[in-house]
């Protein structure tokens, strides 16, 4: 399978890359990794006029801490570099990296085209979610903006970059100072791509009373037509020591407020149950995990 | 429009004009004859296709030629030398590691690949390195075998020499048969 015939311009630095993201706008593609959209053009699922590859830009690529305390992850940084970061101590990127695709998509795949191409069953954007992180992206015309990732993914394959905007770098916040995460998902045994996927991460801030628990951020993969915050479960647990009883009077509202999604591995009603089985999992996995 | 590529493909240099289209695997095997390389799936699942870009594994049906313009690229043909097998190979052959041999080049690419970062790995290990890669005939315990064999070889300095490759095959075997 060949992809249909396409332009192709390589970019080699974000201003060039915004260049011709503004001339070309929604007749062009990105392509960083192309572990997705080539398999998609492979298929003429997808058939872009014109590739503008953005592989080769420096700048995009690596992970430096800021004078805050938060991690820059550039959006070209390949799966295979977040797990060789001494940096990314963050207990739910170490259940989950070694999990996503294989060796070689993992040499290839990068964070920005994972979050960019927003497949509603894939792991990075969960991570996301669960961390708070924010996206900051690029475009000529609208320039600078910082997308928080709870705002930036709308619906199966769909977030809301513009067409001719750039995926400039992923910040993550510091963690809190008494913090554990996790991440647990069911996996369709073929495509290794979650039927259900929760991340969880557990903290306390300044003002957290004894040992109960009032940093709690939960994300589901896979579930629903996109990655969500599972803001129920989070409210029923702030407050509480995170233990077995609060986990377990909490998590059956994973799916709450969220259709589920149906297909030919899981049925709407065996989802949600898992959904509620990673729930529990993954926040049993970050209390053990506790700092 | 053609773009002019420039691949160095088992330590040989080859400048070319290649229609943005094409994938790796096409170039390596189409344009320059390296028909080592297999394509299974051809929808970046089997691993069939594996080469050596830049120092890491990939799914040669899955990269671009463009998108290598200026790379470096390992196959199975550069890795065999020019008298005998290389080690994995050797170890393939030893402890039975294939049946039909399809899956054999990219098995043995992506075990190169992990033994270069890791020369001694467990067998987890080599498993978890090769879960991109499908054999359809094996069943897979004697490519694991396979490679903790070549991994040992490789360790302990033993060549690829006929001699030895001889008595490493023995070795295998017996050691996949108990
Ligand atoms: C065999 C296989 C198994 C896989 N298994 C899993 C799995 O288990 N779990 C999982 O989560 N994923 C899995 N994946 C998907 C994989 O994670 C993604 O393909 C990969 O991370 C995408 O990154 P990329 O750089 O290759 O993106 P590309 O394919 O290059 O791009 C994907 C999309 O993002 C856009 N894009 C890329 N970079 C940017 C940017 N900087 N700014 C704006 N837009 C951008 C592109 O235009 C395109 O639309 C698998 C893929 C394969 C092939
Ligand atoms: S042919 Fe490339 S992965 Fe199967
Ligand atoms: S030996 Fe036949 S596919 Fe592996």
């Amino acid at each position: 399978m060949i992809p249909a015939a396409f332009e192709y311009d390589r970019a080699t630095s974000v201003e060039e890359a915004l260049g011709l993201l503004r001339t070309h706008g929604a007749d062009a593609k990105l392509i960083a990794g192309g572990q997705s959209l080539l398999p998609l053009m492979k298929l003429r699922l997808a058939r872009p006029d014109r590739l503008i590859d953005i592989g080769r830009i420096e700048a995009l690529k690596g992970i430096r801490r800021l004078d805050d305390g938060r991690l820059a992850v550039g959006s070209l940084t390949t799966y295979a570099d977040l797990i060789a970061s001494p940096e990314i101590k963050y207990g739910l990127f170490r259940d989950a990296l070694p999990t996503i695709a294989d060796v070689q998509v993992r040499n290839r795949g990068t964070i920005g085209g994972a979050i960019a191409h927003a497949d509603p069953a894939s792991d990075m954007p969960a991570l996301l979610l669960a961390l708070d992180a924010e996206l900051v992206c690029r475009s000529a015309h609208r320039g600078q903006r910082t997308i928080a990732a709870t705002e930036f993914f709308e619906g199966p394959f769909t977030t809301v970059l513009d067409p001719d905007e750039l995926l400039i770098e992923i910040r993550l916040p510091a963690p809190s100072q008494h913090h554990g995460s996790a991440y647990r998902m069911l996996e369709q045994p073929a495509s290794g791509f979650a039927i259900a996927g929760v991340a969880a991460v557990i903290g306390q801030t300044e003002a957290a009373t004894g040992d109960t628990f009032d940093d709690i951020r939960i994300a589901v993969t896979g579930v629903g037509d996109h990655p969500y915050r599972a803001a129920a479960v989070e409210a029923a647990l702030v407050g509480t020591p995170v233990d077995a009883p609060s986990i377990a009077a909490a998590v059956g509202a994973v799916c709450e407020g969220v259709e589920v999604m149906g297909d030919i591995h899981a049925d709407r009603e065996y989802r949600a149950a898992m959904a509620v089985v990673m729930a529990q999992r993954a926040l049993e996995g970050a209390r053990a995990r506790l700092t | 429009m053609a773009e002019r590529v420039s691949l160095t493909v088992n330590g040989k240099r080859h400048d070319m004009d290649v229609e943005p289209r094409r994938l790796l695997v096409q170039v390596l095997r189409e344009d320059l004859g390296l028909t080592g390389t297999h394509v299974g799936c051809d929808t970046s699942q089997c691993g069939a296709c594996t080469v050596v870009l830049d120092g890491s594994a990939v799914k040669s049906c899955t990269v671009l030629a463009v998108q290598a313009d200026g790379s470096t690229v390992g196959t199975i043909e550069g890795l065999t030398p020019a008298d005998g097998l290389h080690p994995i190979q050797d170890a393939f052959w030893g402890a039975h590691g294939l049946q039909c041999g399809f899956c054999t080049p990219g098995m043995i690419m992506t075990a190169a690949d992990l033994l270069a970062r890791n020369p001694d790995p467990t067998d987890g290990e080599i498993r978890h390195a090769l879960n991109g890669n499908y054999c359809r005939c094996t069943g897979y315990q004697n490519i694991v075998a396979a490679i903790r064999t070549a991994a040992d070889e490789i360790r302990t300095g033993a060549g690829a020499t006929p001699a030895e490759a001889e008595s490493g095959a023995g070795a295998a075997s017996a050691a996949a048969a108990g």
